[in-house]
């Protein structure tokens, strides 16, 4: 699909999106912050009427300031309990715009989702209970890289998944957006219902594309409603189902159709005639309507995939496994959560917990001498029970304990295939199971061939950790720099989402290809020293495991460099293995 | 809020309906796991399970739900007050209440009234979701990625029936008997295999892969979104039979006798499986005595124990981690093995 195309796909969503909000859930719109996208936001702001408000999201919101809560200044000049409304309930019947969604906590997405299921928030806080109304749509603006993702709850909820990287501000011509028109067609909406041919059909297309929510269909059905009633049309025809299967089943699709109709369009044919194809299908006659109607579905769908299918797809089925929890440094949020360990003097800033019993401790000596004060002013009426001054503050701190992730750097090359990768095998294996005890994360790097690849995701599942060691070839050069270097980023990513990073590596250390992936042992074993002054630079745990036949000076040499512990494993099965790195992990 | 979606018009999850009927009509069976793919409709179950449950009788402005037939597990509030007069009943629903991730432990077990404190200097508890949802479900979305602490606490609580608060100067017990609901979605991590084991019944949600069930299930959801009064209208008969179904059951649960022989079957089942502990026996008995009360039956037969032994065993399977063969298809090995 070219760009323009895909512009004005990104701006026929944003209308559809602006005509029925609820309905649709929203928007992921992923994109870093600029021109592009706020020429979309100005469409979107464009098709939407006055009347909805829009809301942005900071993006470490405080639940109390989320969902509503207590207002403590008010309520500590009334003597009563005084709520506020929270974000969700102020956007209710208009837009919430989530900023850098790829950073939201999964306890804040948790409460937009639940919000966004209900129609309402709940309030359970701070001795309030409190039922508000919250019916809106989502823009999620998801500036996240590569493996990076919004919370996967937020995406299974949104019907349009709009990606503006690829574009350039030339693409994005300035379409004309008719916010009246928007208006106009929410009127009929809720007259456009679709048939149970256009369900079945919407259903077994996205079946066949692989999607297992049946958020995606639903979607679909409100989307192809929302179109009809923007075009005017009384019943939702093949048009509409075709727009909605391209813009909410499409991003979605995990394999490719497996119709005779796709495999004769598997040539990737020029998109503008393809689209022009699906565009004009129901307005020639077709006698058999169920087939067509699949055509349909399945052409507009093919056409919105690029190109490069297969590496989209890749890329997508990885998604909800890659995704990163958006986790806060541990000392940020350390005093909101964990196990309480002491109280402080202290501001009642971001989300801090005020310790009651405390405070009131601190303003209960003062009593007398601020009553007499207040009586001295003749401060208005009778003054509260309770005298609090600011000072008298006392905050709850909490400790938190990191999570640790260890890092497996698995040498799979030639040398130590022969040597020893069954054991290494057998030894991560066995310190996963340890892992899977105390409830660490692991995450696995393998490296062979010319580069190191990142095989498993800091995760907690066991069962896909074992399957992606069970799944690693051996053979091959060793580009020890590119495996430690994988390693560092891996590890200064997990620093600084709060989590303590462990790398183990397990090579023999006979490096032989360099970063840039030349042959050449000194270039290597350059490069492969510099990598591992970084990671000791960083100050990272790290055990080297010499696995080569003969250990000596050399590897322990290198393991001084990586400022790690050094363990000379040359005949050891692979419990020995692991016990003995464990050991040396404590 | 809206109504919710009717039950009995789910479409599929067997398991998980049948797990959840069995929690309604005996709660003592311990809570329900449940986990599986990502809008598979397992909150949906959930809520159209309290939304069918008949109305419970409560003390009215008990903050515990105390229930008025019941005087000896009456909570501090209600002993003082029936000690001075009779009390008076209404009728409430069946309480669902969620424990959102980011819930914090004073909201969950209760913590001090902050407004007594401040307008009057007084010490007062303000019970947290454990008390509301005393005599209903706690439903925790995510629960393998609840922190540990509180999945602990919520654990203790729930074996227990009882609540104890020990924090901010306060010293509270109070009842807090529920079905613990808990959903997860084994891609993101997995519950350690002490809590998993705590849980009575475990059971795995798939997204129907059929494509006329999920034509029915798009159907159903998009009517149902349409025009959810006349939807919950098409559905109420069969709701209401269901309802009369649950209330048969309760009633009839206390009659539903194990013979020897069931008790047995049971046993052998569980050695061959090798659970650890008697929960897995105690477990089995119970879901199959709920099931057996539900199927209109007197005594437990196999067909009983049959149903409910995968719910029930294969969340306690001693298992090595690393060994992704299915434990549903262990638990069908062991029943083929024992009911020949």
């Amino acid at each position: 699909m070219n760009a323009a195309l895909a512009w004005s796909d990104a701006v026929i969503a944003a209308q559809l999106f602006a005509l029925d909000p609820v309905g649709t859930g929203g928007v992921v719109v992923r994109s870093r912050a600029g021109p592009v996208r706020d020429r979309w936001l100005a469409a979107l702001r464009a098709a939407l009427s006055p009347a909805q408000p829009i809301r942005h999201l900071p993006l470490h919101v405080a639940d109390g300031r989320l969902l509503g809560g207590l207002d403590l200044t008010a309520t500590l000049l009334a003597g009563r309990p005084v709520a506020e409304r929270g974000i969700l309930a102020e956007a209710d019947g208009g837009v919430l715009v989530l900023a850098m969604a790829e950073r939201l906590s999964p306890a804040t997405a948790v409460h937009v989702t639940a919000a966004m299921d209900a129609h309402e928030t709940v309030i359970e806080r701070d001795g309030l209970s409190l039922r508000m109304p919250a019916r809106f749509g989502v823009v999620a603006l998801d500036e996240g890289l590569d493996d990076e993702f919004a919370p996967a709850a937020l995406y299974d909820r949104l019907a349009f998944h709009v990606d503006l990287n690829e574009m350039s501000i030339r693409d994005a011509d300035d379409l004309d957006v008719d916010g009246a028109a928007v208006a106009a067609a929410r009127g009929h909406l809720a007259s456009r219902k679709v048939s149970d041919e256009q369900i079945e059909a919407i259903a077994a297309a996205a079946s066949a594309l692989g999607i297992v929510s049946l958020r995606a269909p639903l979607l679909a059905l409100r989307v192809a409603c929302a179109s009809a009633a923007l075009s005017g049309r009384v019943g939702v025809d093949q048009d509409d189902i075709a727009l909605a299967a391209r813009l909410v089943l499409a991003p979605r699709a995990l394999v490719f159709p497996q119709t005779p109709y796709a495999a004769e369009q598997q040539q990737p044919p020029e998109p503008q005639s393809e689209q022009a194809e699906a565009d004009d299908a129901p307005d020639q006659d077709q006698p058999d309507i169920d087939r067509a109607l699949d055509e349909v579905i399945l052409a507009a769908v093919q056409a919105a995939l690029p190109p490069d299918v297969l590496a989209t797809l890749r890329a997508s089925s990885g998604r909800s496994r890659a995704r990163s929890q958006g986790k806060a440094g541990v000392l940020q949020r350390s005093n909101k959560r964990g196990r309480p360990a002491g109280v402080l003097r202290g501001e009642l800033r971001s989300g801090a917990k005020l310790n009651v019993i405390e405070t009131l401790r601190a303003a209960a000596p003062w009593q007398p001498l601020r009553r007499r004060e207040a009586t001295a002013i003749g401060a208005g009426p009778a003054p509260p029970h309770v005298l609090i001054r600011k000072d008298d503050f006392r905050i709850s701190r909490f400790k938190q304990r990191s999570e640790t992730t260890t890092i497996f750097v698995v040498d799979a090359s030639g040398s130590a295939a022969l040597h020893r990768l069954a054991e290494a095998k057998g030894a991560v294996e066995l310190l996963l199971a340890d892992c899977y005890i105390r409830r660490d994360q692991v995450a696995l790097i393998a490296f062979r061939g010319q580069a190191a690849e990142l095989l498993l995701p800091p995760t907690r599942s066991l069962a896909r950790a074992k399957r992606s060691l069970a799944g690693l070839p051996g053979g091959g050069g060793t580009p020890l720099a590119s495996g430690l270097d994988a390693a560092f980023m891996l590890a200064d990513s997990i620093r600084r989402r709060g989590q303590t990073p462990t790398v183990i590596v397990l090579t023999d250390g006979r490096a032989n290809i360099a970063r840039d992936g030349s042959q050449g042992r000194p270039r290597a074993e350059e490069d492969a020293i510099g990598a591992a002054r970084q990671l000791r630079a960083a100050g990272f745990t790290a055990v080297l495991v010499d696995t080569s036949p003969r250990p000596g000076a050399s590897g322990e040499a290198f393991a001084r460099e990586m400022g790690a512990r050094y363990l000379p494993l040359p005949h050891a099965d692979a419990t020995t293995l692991s016990k003995a790195v464990l050991a040396n992990m404590r | 809020m809206t109504a919710a979606f009717p039950f009995s018009a789910i479409v599929g999850q067997d398991e998980m309906k049948l797990a959840l009927l069995i929690a309604a009509v005996d709660p003592k069976v311990g809570g329900v796991l449940a986990f599986g793919d990502r809008g598979a409709g397992k909150s949906t179950a959930v809520r159209a399970l309290a939304a069918l449950l008949p109305k419970m009788r409560v003390v009215a402005g008990c903050r515990y739900n105390c229930d008025p037939d019941r005087p000896a597990e009456f909570c501090d509030d209600c002993r003082a007050r029936a000690a001075k007069g009779a009390l008076k009943a209404v009728a409430v629903p069946v309480p669902v209440v969620d424990l959102p991730l980011g819930a914090t432990e004073d909201r969950v077990v209760g913590a001090l009234d902050l407004e007594r404190a401040l307008a009057h200097g007084q010490k007062a508890f303000e019970p947290g979701l454990l008390a509301r949802a005393h005599r209903g479900f706690l439903y925790i979305d995510e629960a393998n990625l609840l922190e540990d602490h509180l999945v602990d606490l919520l654990l203790d609580v729930a074996a227990s029936g009882e609540n104890v608060v020990e924090r901010e100067g306060l010293s509270i017990r109070h009842p807090a008997r529920f079905v613990l609901v808990g959903t997860g979605n084994p891609e993101e991590g997995e519950l350690r295999p002490q809590l998993l084991d705590r849980f009575g019944l475990s059971v795995e949600v798939k997204t129907p892969d059929d494509l006329p069930n999920r034509i029915e299930v798009v159907r159903r959801r998009d009517a149902y979104e349409r025009d959810t009064a006349s939807f919950i209208a098409k559905w109420a008969k069969e709701e209401a039979r269901l309802r009369k179904k649950i209330s048969a059951a309760r009633e009839r649960l206390a009659s539903v006798t194990v013979p020897d022989a069931a008790l047995e079957r049971a046993a052998r089942l569980c050695m061959t499986l090798g659970t650890d502990g008697l929960r897995g026996e105690l477990t089995l008995m119970r879901a199959a005595r709920a099931l057996a009360a539900l199927d209109n039956e007197d005594v437990v037969t196999d067909d009983q124990l049959r149903r409910v032994a995968p719910p029930a065993l294969r969340h306690r399977l001693r298992r090595n981690p690393l060994d992704d063969a299915g434990s549903s298809v262990r638990v069908d090995r062991a029943i083929a093995d024992v009911f020949g």
